[in-house]
């Protein structure tokens, strides 16, 4: 029997195009790992001793990590609000539907990419350097980099707003202030508040190895068990982060479930 | 809301859009103080952009718009916050803020009348607050003052937008196809709304309408579009069926 089905090209029966994909993609990563070395020196030996070390924990340096982790917690914290504070303004003079002035934007946007194209390590780094070994820098680094994630989470927010309230207090005679109150924010209120734990959810993770570099928090710990061979000690501190991420995770989900 | 403002004068007035598409030709129309003019045309023919220059949120590219003798066209900062303010405007879409209570969708009407800090605060007088209330309750809306405009209905979310338009104080209000997306009993209501705008507090109307019927059930005063340019304008006593034809005619062979 004749079928009524129209013939499919040569190329779109095999799938010729997504194969072709597939066979790249997997070249590429051989490519690349052959080139980097990737496959060089690795010791299970080690790897197993580690681990052994791992699985038993000592669980009496649980009380010397507490103060250390609450002070990650804080300092993600501090650093998330400030860093949101300093981006409202920001976003808003870099949304479209609320800075018309497509030069004024343009240079706001750009500031914006350069802050954030700076990786939250190299910026603990800088503020190690400004202001000195301690908790201090983490904040001022994590203010820096939440201030250039949110700012750009913000204002993608206020472009998708509806634009019809803005008319409206336009027309009612509002002016831009009196606009932004009463018809932007009311619209993306919610939606900063989730943006803003979910910053908060990525700088308790990325503050615990910030003080890799002095800058306060849990990760001095983790790379002084580390460079003493006390691995004992790192599962726990390993372990502390785990359990302070999930929780963090979980209030931080639960809250922006109930704000959508 | 004396009934000797609310006079609008639109002189000569002509839009070109950046693409070059002709919006407003030479418009010419004076409108008196406690008037309820209906505005009718095809879609395209001008009426929003007519409405919209009339409160600004359009600029013209020629002519002049007075109200009460004062051209908006050129206002500038405060001076146009203040012309705006006395006039309200009715959208088809409502444009009330879905997330915010339906008071506080109705106090965002007032303002204008507020510096920013007081209104950035919500700092609003209990005389404000009363005339809130009571305008929602001409409409009545007053039982919904607390709920989220985004729970009300089509219809109430527009009579809670002409309790927000009644907050301005205006002596202007303009509406533009505010039935369009309504059914007919809620059409009713608000059109009834808009009469009693009208001729109760004397506030001079204008509206965008598609529907002729309504068009003359409503107005004291019709105006056609089309193309941009005024091609009809009578008192609603002289208003004969078939000059509609005229103004819809080429309804049929352009669409």
């Amino acid at each position: 029997m004749e079928s009524l089905l129209p013939e499919r090209q040569f190329s779109q029966k095999w799938h010729i195009k997504g194969l072709l994909t597939v066979v790249l993609v997997i070249l590429i990563l051989f490519g690349s790992g052959q080139m980097t070395g990737v496959s060089t020196d690795f010791s299970w030996d080690q790897f197993w001793q580690i681990l052994i070390k791992m699985t038993q924990p000592d669980w009496s340096y649980v009380s010397a990590i507490v103060t250390p982790i609450l002070e990650t917690i804080q300092m993600a914290l501090v650093g998330t609000l400030l860093g949101t504070i300093i981006a409202v303004p920001f976003s808003l003079l870099a949304a479209r539907n609320i800075m018309k002035n497509a030069v004024a934007r343009g240079v706001i946007r750009f500031f914006l990419n350069l802050v954030r194209a700076l990786p939250d390590l190299l910026l603990a780094a800088l503020f190690v350097a400004i202001v000195g070994i301690g908790p201090m820098a983490g904040v001022g680094a994590l203010t820096v980099f939440s201030f250039g994630m949110i700012s750009k989470l913000f204002y993608e927010a206020i472009e998708t707003i509806d634009d019809g309230p803005i008319e409206a207090l336009t027309a009612a005679g509002a002016n831009s202030i009196q606009t932004i109150v009463f018809a932007v924010v009311p619209q993306v209120f919610n939606q900063f508040l989730s943006y803003f734990l979910y910053t908060l959810e990525i700088n308790v993770r990325a503050s615990t190895v910030l003080g890799y570099l002095g800058a306060g928090g849990v990760g001095l710990y983790l790379s002084q068990t580390l460079s003493l061979f006390r691995y004992d000690r790192t599962a726990i501190v390993i372990l502390a982060i785990l359990v302070v991420v999930i929780i963090v995770d979980g209030i931080s989900n639960r809250l922006r479930e109930a704000l959508a | 809301m004396a009934s000797q403002t609310g006079t609008i004068q639109v002189k000569d007035v002509s839009k070109v859009y950046p693409n070059g598409t002709v919006g407003l030709d030479h418009i010419n129309l004076d409108i008196t103080s406690g008037e309820f003019v209906v505005i009718v045309g095809l879609s395209g023919a001008g009426k929003s952009t007519l409405l919209r220059a009339i409160n600004r949120l359009h600029d013209v590219t020629a002519g002049e718009i007075l109200l009460d003798g004062a051209d908006i066209t050129k206002a500038k900062g405060s001076q146009l916050r203040v012309l705006r303010r006395n006039i309200a405007m009715i959208f088809q879409n409502f444009n009330l803020v879905k997330r915010a209570s339906v008071a506080r969708n109705v106090l965002a009407g007032r303002v204008g009348y507020y510096s920013t800090f007081k209104s950035t605060f919500g700092l609003f007088s209990k005389a404000d607050k009363e005339k809130a209330a009571e305008n929602l309750n001409k409409v009545n809306m007053l039982d919904k003052y607390y709920t989220r405009a985004d729970e009300l209905s089509g219809g109430q979310q527009q009579r809670v937008a002409i309790a927000r338009a009644m907050m301005q104080s205006p002596t202007v209000v303009l509406a533009d196809e505010p039935i369009a997306s309504l059914d007919p009993k809620t059409t009713k209501m608000v059109m009834d709304d808009l009469q009693h705008l009208n001729r109760d507090l004397g506030m001079t109307v204008v509206v965008n309408l598609h529907s002729v019927p309504l068009a003359m059930a409503y107005a004291t005063r019709i105006v056609g579009l089309r193309a941009g340019k005024l091609v009809y304008d009578k008192p609603i006593a002289e208003v004969n069926e078939h000059d509609f034809d005229g103004i819809y005619a080429e309804a049929g062979d352009k669409e």
